[in-house]
C-alpha cells in the first residue's frame, strides 16, 4: 500500500490542473491556440486521487479530456502548453496536440481522441507488466461516454479472465458530449464491470481523499495479482464538451452548473478540510495558489516564445 | 504435422504454412518478447493448423488463446507492444480487419507519430486474403489496400514459402506495426526455403520470372496466376517478366519502374478489388516513372467490384485468372491495348 499522501500536495496538484485549464481556455479565447481543447475543470479530484496512488513507472492511458491526467501523472506545464500550441518543445514535438499528449518517462501512454479507444492499450500494458514479471499496474481513464463502446467490454473481459493488473477509472461527469448519460446508457453503470467479475467501487469523484483511498485499494489488489478493478467516479464537467461549447442551455441548466461549483467543488472541499483540521491556514492556501499561478504563467510564457517545429519534421516518425 | 523434407544446410521444400510457423518459432526462440495471440492459436493451432505445434514448444504464456474479440485483443497487443513485448496478432480472416480498424488505423499506425517519435508499437498483425475457397462474401476479401492507405503501417504480401518466412521475420523485428497478409489458398503450396537464418527486407521487389516483352506486376496469390500465364505466353513466343513487390508499403517503385522501362509494356495484377485499389496505385507509380518508355497504357486486373459470391460458377469469375492475365498481356504485346 502506498503511504497516505500529503493532502496539501494533492491540493496543489488539483489547483495546478484548474489554473492550467483556465489558462488553456484563455489561450483559446484569445485565438492563440490552434484547434480546440476539452477542459477537465471540475473533475480534478479523480485524476489527482488516482495518480497519487500510482508510482512513476505505473501506466496510465487518458482521454480527449486528458490534460488533468497528464499533469496528475507528473507532466510539466511548460511542455504541456508547448504541445497545445504546436511547438517543438511540446511533449509530442507539436505532432499530437491537446488530445494526444504522451509522457513515456512517467508511464503516460497517451491521451486518446477516440472515446474508449485506449481500453485495449491500458489492458495490454497491464498484460505486459504481468508478463514481464514486474508489479506495475495500468490505470485506464475514460468517461461515461466510453460505456457505449464495445472495446471497453472486450478489454475488461480479458482483464478479468487473465487477472490483469488493470484499473478502469470511469469518470462519470454526467454528459456524453452534449447528452446526459441517462439518455444513452441503459441499466446500472456499476453492474457492467461486476458482470465480468471485476471488483467495482463507486466513489464520490469530488472527494480526492475518497478517490485516493479507492484507487490505492485497487492498486494494491492489482499489484498482489488479484486482478482488475473498476472505479466508478461520480463527478461533473463544469464547462462545455470543449472550449467552444459555451452555450449549454440546450442540455443543462445554469442552476445545475452553479450548484456543483458552489457545493461540490473538489478544490474547495479539500480546502475546507485542510483548514478545518488545522493542516493548513487559508493564507497558506492562498500562497499555494499564487505559486501555482506563477508556474502556469511561466509555462505559458515559455510555450508562447518557443519555436515551432521545422516544417521538414512533417515526414519524421511516420515509421519507427 | 508433416515433416519438411530436409536437405542439411541447404534448401528445403516447405509449405507456406510451415514456413510461417518456422519463422514464428525462430523469432520466439531468439526473442522472449515475441508472443502470439488470437483466436484458437494455441492447442488448436488455428482452424487452418498453420500454428500447429507452436504451443507445445512455447506454452500458453506465449501462445495465447483469446476470446472472439478481435478489437479487444488487437488493442491489448498494442498496449503490450508499447510496453516492451512484440506481439504477433492472428486475425483469422482478412475480412475481420473491419473489426479492428480503430486499433490498427487510429491507434497502432499513429502512436509513434502522434507522440513525436517517443512511443513505439512493434507488433505484427497476421491475416489472410484470397477468394476461391467457397467461403462467400465475409471470409474471402483481400483488404490489403485498406491498410496500405494508412501512413504508419507497413504491409507485406508474401507469395512463396521463402518470402513468407523471411518477410514475417522482418515484420517481427520491425519497431512499428506491420500487417502481413497470407493467401489462405497458398498455405499448402510448397516451395524451396533456404536453410539457416535469413530475412527478406521490406521494399525490395523480387523478379519471379525474368522476361523482355512485357512486365506483369503481381502480388501474393496473383504471382502464381501470373507465372502460369507467363508459361502460356512463353509457348506463344512472348517473354513475360513477373515481378512481385512483396510489400505494398514500402513499395519498391524503382524496381517496378525499371522493369516497365525495360519491357515497355506493363500489366498490374492484384486480388483486391480493382476500384481504388493496389493495381491503380502501382499503375500510377509506373506511369509516372516510365511514361516515356511505355508503348501502351499500363493495364490492370483486380478482383471484380462485387462482393465475393458463394457459388463456384460466380466466384471464379471475380478473381483474375491465368487466362485473363495472359489475354491482357498478349493484347499489350500485340499492340491491341
Amino acid at each position: 500500500m502506498p503511504e497516505t499522501p500529503d493532502l496539501t500536495s494533492l491540493y496543489r496538484r488539483m489547483l495546478l490542473i484548474r489554473r492550467f485549464e483556465e489558462q488553456v481556455d484563455e489561450l483559446y479565447r484569445g485565438a492563440k491556440m490552434p484547434g480546440l481543447a476539452h477542459l477537465y475543470i471540475g473533475e480534478e479530484a479523480v485524476a489527482v486521487g488516482v495518480c497519487a496512488a500510482l508510482r512513476d513507472d505505473d501506466y496510465i492511458t487518458s482521454t480527449h479530456r486528458g490534460h488533468g491526467h497528464c499533469l496528475a501523472k507528473g507532466a510539466a506545464v511548460d511542455r504541456m502548453f508547448a504541445e497545445l500550441l504546436g511547438r517543438e518543445a511540446g511533449y509530442c514535438r507539436g505532432k499530437g496536440g491537446s488530445m494526444h499528449i504522451a509522457d513515456q518517462e512517467r508511464g503516460n501512454l497517451g491521451a486518446n481522441a477516440i472515446v474508449g479507444g485506449s481500453a485495449g492499450i491500458a489492458t495490454g500494458a497491464a498484460m505486459s507488466a504481468r508478463w514481464r514479471g514486474t508489479d506495475q499496474v495500468a490505470a485506464c481513464f475514460f468517461g461515461d461516454g466510453a460505456l457505449g463502446q464495445g472495446l471497453l467490454y472486450e478489454a475488461m473481459n480479458m482483464a478479468s479472465l487473465w487477472r490483469l493488473p488493470a484499473i478502469y477509472v470511469c469518470e462519470n461527469n454526467l454528459y456524453n458530449e452534449y447528452t446526459h448519460y441517462s439518455e444513452t446508457t441503459a441499466g446500472d453503470l456499476a453492474a457492467r464491470s461486476r458482470a465480468f467479475g471485476i471488483e467495482t467501487v463507486e466513489v464520490d469523484g469530488q472527494d480526492v481523499v475518497a478517490v485516493h483511498e479507492a484507487a490505492a485499494a485497487a492498486v494494491a489488489r492489482a499489484r498482489a495479482g488479484d486482478g482488475p478493478s473498476f472505479l466508478l467516479c461520480h463527478t461533473y464537467r463544469y464547462l462545455g464538451h470543449h472550449v467552444g461549447d459555451v452555450d449549454r442551455s440546450s442540455y443543462r441548466s445554469r442552476d445545475e452548473e452553479e450548484s456543483w461549483r458552489r457545493e461540490r467543488d473538489p478544490i474547495a472541499l479539500l480546502a475546507g478540510r485542510l483548514t478545518a483540521s488545522g493542516a493548513a491556514r487559508p493564507d497558506q492556501l492562498e500562497a499555494l495558489d499564487e505559486e501555482v499561478r506563477t508556474e502556469v504563467a511561466g509555462g505559458v510564457a515559455f510555450a508562447l516564445a518557443a519555436p515551432f517545429p521545422d516544417p521538414s519534421e512533417v515526414t519524421e516518425d511516420v515509421y519507427a | 504435422m508433416s515433416t519438411p523434407s530436409a536437405a542439411p544446410g541447404g534448401v528445403r521444400e516447405l509449405t507456406l504454412g510451415q514456413a510461417v510457423r518456422e519463422a514464428l518459432a525462430e523469432e520466439m526462440r531468439r526473442d522472449q518478447a515475441v508472443i502470439v495471440l488470437g483466436e484458437d492459436v494455441a492447442e488448436a493451432g488455428t482452424p487452418f493448423k498453420v500454428l500447429k505445434g507452436l504451443v507445445e514448444e512455447f506454452g500458453t504464456q506465449r501462445v495465447i488463446d483469446t476470446p472472439i474479440s478481435e478489437a479487444g485483443f488487437t488493442g491489448i497487443a498494442l498496449g503490450a507492444a508499447m510496453t516492451g513485448l512484440r506481439p504477433v496478432v492472428d486475425i483469422m480472416f482478412g475480412d475481420f480487419l473491419t473489426l479492428v480498424m480503430d486499433q490498427v488505423a487510429n491507434q497502432a499506425a499513429k502512436v509513434h507519430y502522434m507522440s513525436g517519435g517517443k512511443l513505439r508499437a512493434p507488433m505484427v498483425i497476421r491475416t489472410t486474403l484470397g477468394a476461391t475457397r467457397r467461403s462467400a462474401a465475409q471470409h474471402s476479401q483481400s483488404l490489403h489496400a485498406w491498410v496500405s492507405h494508412v501512413p504508419g503501417l507497413k504491409v507485406a504480401l508474401p507469395s512463396t514459402p521463402a518470402d513468407a518466412k523471411g518477410l514475417l521475420k522482418t515484420a517481427i523485428r520491425d519497431d512499428g506495426p506491420v500487417v502481413v497478409f497470407e493467401d489462405k489458398m497458398s498455405w499448402q503450396v510448397r516451395g524451396p526455403v533456404p536453410g539457416g537464418e535469413y530475412l527478406v527486407p521490406f521494399g525490395v521487389a523480387d523478379v519471379k520470372r525474368a522476361g523482355r516483352d512485357v512486365t506483369i506486376v503481381a502480388t501474393s496469390s496473383m504471382v502464381h496466376a501470373a507465372l502460369e500465364a507467363a508459361g502460356e505466353l512463353a509457348r506463344e513466343g512472348i517473354d513475360a517478366e513477373v515481378i512481385d513487390p512483396r510489400t505494398t508499403v514500402p513499395l519498391d517503385c524503382d524496381a517496378l519502374v525499371a522493369s516497365a522501362t525495360r519491357t515497355g509494356r506493363c500489366l498490374v495484377v492484384d486480388e483486391g478489388h480493382q476500384r481504388y485499389g493496389v493495381t491503380g496505385e502501382i499503375a500510377a507509380v509506373i506511369t509516372e516513372g516510365a511514361f516515356y518508355h511505355l508503348d501502351a497504357p499500363v493495364q490492370r486486373l483486380g478482383a471484380m467490384d462485387v462482393p465475393v459470391p458463394f457459388s463456384p460458377v460466380l466466384e471464379d469469375q471475380t478473381v483474375p485468372s491465368p487466362a485473363a492475365i495472359a489475354a491482357c498481356a498478349r493484347a499489350l504485346v500485340r499492340g491491341e491495348r
